[in-house]
């Protein structure tokens, strides 16, 4: 009956126990693990967490030298101009979003795992928010000022681009799940998330105006806020739909 | 009663043939209302005290806009019902809605620029709604640029359904903050026709041409949803009597 | 555990044009293990997919215990461990990391079963290395010894014995057989036949 032919000195393998917690709460338990080995795995290899920032860099350097070095030109156009850096930026972060885990068939394993995708894609967005959208609105105050910025609107700029990031970074989620494993998907990626990302945008860009101009950015700011929270209640669901999609 | 319909309607060959009877239904309608709509708004009605005679170019790009809207909403709905029920019909349709929404939009933007023209002595204005058609053109062309993107045929019908219902969740709040946008800067608009009331000498061509859109849509995704049953289900044993028959 | 069942009916499944599964129909019981062979391109990873729930089948559907799958899917995948062509292992962090993270996010896992289970596979001495440095054949070794410490009854295998020598392959036997002892059921994609008894094994092949 026994076809084993181990050696016989090797104990019978242990059997892992279940949760003691329940499945309740293992959701969350399963999104924490994987933030932070996502942050694990970004910290190390360091390097590559740099170039969005870099990009960032480059592309409101470009302004001066294309527009005008008048700092009070560039005044008027610096919130357009961080905005639309911030975008692009962010676009190009995207592509370290899923690239590996669909390469290496984690995302296979996560919509096997019993766990719900949607909380563990929500794990990884944040992991990437923090990687990148939120260094981003954090070293975006060094670009405002060389734009001409006043210093009393450094605060709003940083809180806008946090805010506004975090949309970035769910709506960019749907996209580059819906273009996993397409080849040379840069472009189609910037097809499908450019448009869905235009109010963020817009509000955005607005509530910096308004913060250089002195005046009080609430407004705009409410907004953006409001799309932060409808876009953390339903992007995860639709980027775990594309996850499915993607898998079949 | 109600589901053999529905699961009738999901078949291919039911279909087709269906999509060939009804055809002409919606052709002939369509050619009527348009071209007395045209007769209408070109000829019968009188120049508007603003803008002369350049208004009629209203008569071609309100419908196309409007259509260009309701052609999204069409293949996001077809788009859901595919993506739930897992119907190929429903994709089939969503995918015949994405070229012709498409066209719609375009000729919106370009009738659109050609009013904005004799009126502004500019080709293009930032104004709310031919900034949302643009941005809805953007939106088509990443629902046709994905689905071409895919190989897999199902993967590509689903990953685009899921976009189409992406998007339409998206384009009121795209809308809204376009026109949020613009009336804190009180751009001008093209769109501004004799308020209040428009006399009905005016109203009535253009309600025709609304109509006959909507029947050269019906009509147009009839013909392109047959290519598309055609095309996808080409190794299936019907076809061959389908087309010979 | 003896009762599981898994029963596919009637599977059809189709990409693209091609009609990849045609009628797919087999019945397991606790103690077996199905290996399902079949020339490159017949069908043998698409169908351990629709086993798995990862893919829709046109037609037909796949039973655990008398009960669709599809009814309750995350619960199935609760008692699934799946084991692709490839093992999710991140090329940065370490063997012992990899699967601490991946037993991590099913169940509580002991540091004294890790070892074990690493020292099982004969992963002891490399455990603590980046899987970056590791060869092809260690790193199935530490999916198994991942697959292991899972506990579900339910293994579904894409060719295991892929990149290991003899004594990895009689290790592969080795643990489904244990498996199979438990009352647990595995389902395995191959080429060549596994090691196990003669007993244990049913047979699917699918024509291509």
């Amino acid at each position: 009956m026994n076809a084993s032919s181990a050696n016989p000195a090797v104990a019978r393998l242990p059997v892992a126990a279940p949760s003691e917690a329940g499945i309740a709460s293992a959701p969350l338990v399963a999104a924490r693990l994987t933030l932070l080995r996502d942050l694990q795995l970004a910290f190390r290899k360091p390097a590559q967490l740099l170039q969005p920032l870099a990009f960032f860099a480059l592309v409101t350097l470009l302004f001066p030298l294309a527009i005008s070095p008048e700092l009070a030109r560039l005044r008027e156009v610096a919130p357009g101009v961080l905005w639309a850096a911030a975008l692009l930026a962010s676009l190009l972060a995207l592509e370290f979003l899923f690239r590996d885990d669909a390469q290496d068939g984690t995302l296979e394993q996560y919509a096997l795992c019993g766990q719900s995708l949607t909380w563990l894609l929500m794990a990884k967005t944040a992991a990437h928010w923090l990687l990148t959208g939120l260094p981003l609105a954090l070293i975006a105050p060094l670009a405002a000022l060389s734009l001409g910025a006043p210093p009393a609107a450094l605060a709003a700029i940083v809180v806008t681009l946090a805010v506004g990031t975090v949309t970035l970074s769910l709506i960019g989620a749907i996209g580059a799940a819906l273009t996993l494993g397409i080849r040379r998907s840069g472009a189609l990626l910037s097809l499908l998330t450019l448009p869905l990302s235009l109010p963020v945008l817009i509000f955005g860009a607005h509530a910096t105006q308004l913060a250089i101009a002195g005046s009080s950015w609430f407004a705009p700011f409410q907004l953006l806020a409001a799309l932060a929270v409808l876009a953390v209640t339903l992007a995860p669901l639709a980027a775990a739909a594309a996850v499915r999609i993607s898998l079949e | 009663m109600a589901w053999t319909w529905f699961h009738r309607l999901a078949s291919p060959p039911h279909v087709y043939a269906l999509a060939a009877r009804l055809t002409p239904w919606f052709a002939w309608p369509a050619a009527v209302c348009i071209v007395a709509g045209l007769y209408g708004g070109l000829v019968l009605a009188p120049p508007d005290y603003q803008q002369g005679d350049g208004f009629r170019i209203m008569y071609v790009h309100v419908p196309s806009a409007w259509m260009s809207l309701m052609v999204y909403t069409t293949m996001a709905v077809a788009a859901a019902i595919g993506l739930i029920w897992r119907m190929k019909v429903a994709h089939a349709v969503a995918a015949s809605c994405a070229p012709i929404g498409a066209s719609f939009t375009f000729v919106a933007l370009v009738t659109g620029s050609l009013w904005g023209e004799p009126m502004w002595g500019t080709y293009w204005e930032w104004d709310p709604r031919l900034t949302s058609e643009l941005i809805l053109l953007f939106l088509y062309l990443g629902y046709i640029g994905l689905r071409a993107g895919i190989e897999d045929p199902q993967r590509a019908d689903r990953a685009s359904a899921l976009l189409a219902v992406v998007g339409i969740v998206n384009v009121p709040i795209i809308h809204y903050s376009v026109v949020w946008r613009n009336s804190l800067h009180q751009a001008p608009s093209v769109m501004r026709l004799a308020k209040p009331a428009m006399p009905l000498s005016m109203l009535t061509p253009l309600l025709l041409m609304l109509l006959g859109f909507t029947l050269l849509f019906g009509a147009l995704l009839l013909v392109r949803l047959r290519g598309e049953v055609l095309a996808r289900e080409r190794t299936a044993s019907w076809i061959r009597e389908a087309v010979e028959g | 555990m003896a009762d599981e069942m898994l029963k596919a009916e009637a599977l059809q499944l189709w990409r693209g044009e091609r009609h990849v599964l045609r009628g797919v129909d087999f019945s397991l019981h606790g103690g077996r293990c199905l290996e399902v062979t079949g020339a490159n391109g017949a069908g043998k990873t698409s169908l351990l997919r629709v086993i798995c729930g990862l893919i829709y089948p046109e037609e037909g559907r796949v039973l655990w215990q008398g009960a669709d799958v599809r009814r309750d899917l995350r619960s199935f995948h609760a008692r699934v461990g799946y084991l692709g062509h490839e093992p999710p292992l991140k090329s940065d962090l370490t063997a012992r990391e990899n699967l601490k993270y991946w037993i991590g996010l099913r169940c509580r896992l002991a540091r004294a079963d890790l070892d074990a289970a690493l020292e099982r596979v004969g992963a002891s001495g490399w455990c603590d290395r980046l899987v970056r440095t590791l060869s092809a054949g260690q790193r199935r070794r530490v999916a198994l010894a991942g697959l292991a410490l899972l506990s579900v009854p339910l293994w579904v295998l894409d060719e295991p014995t892929t990149h290991l020598d003899t004594e990895g392959q009689a290790l592969v036997g080795t643990m489904i057989a244990e498996q199979l002892q438990r009352g647990g059921l595995v389902l395995a994609a191959v080429h060549h036949e596994l090691p196990l008894a003669q007993q244990y094994r049913a047979r699917l092949e699918l024509p291509s």
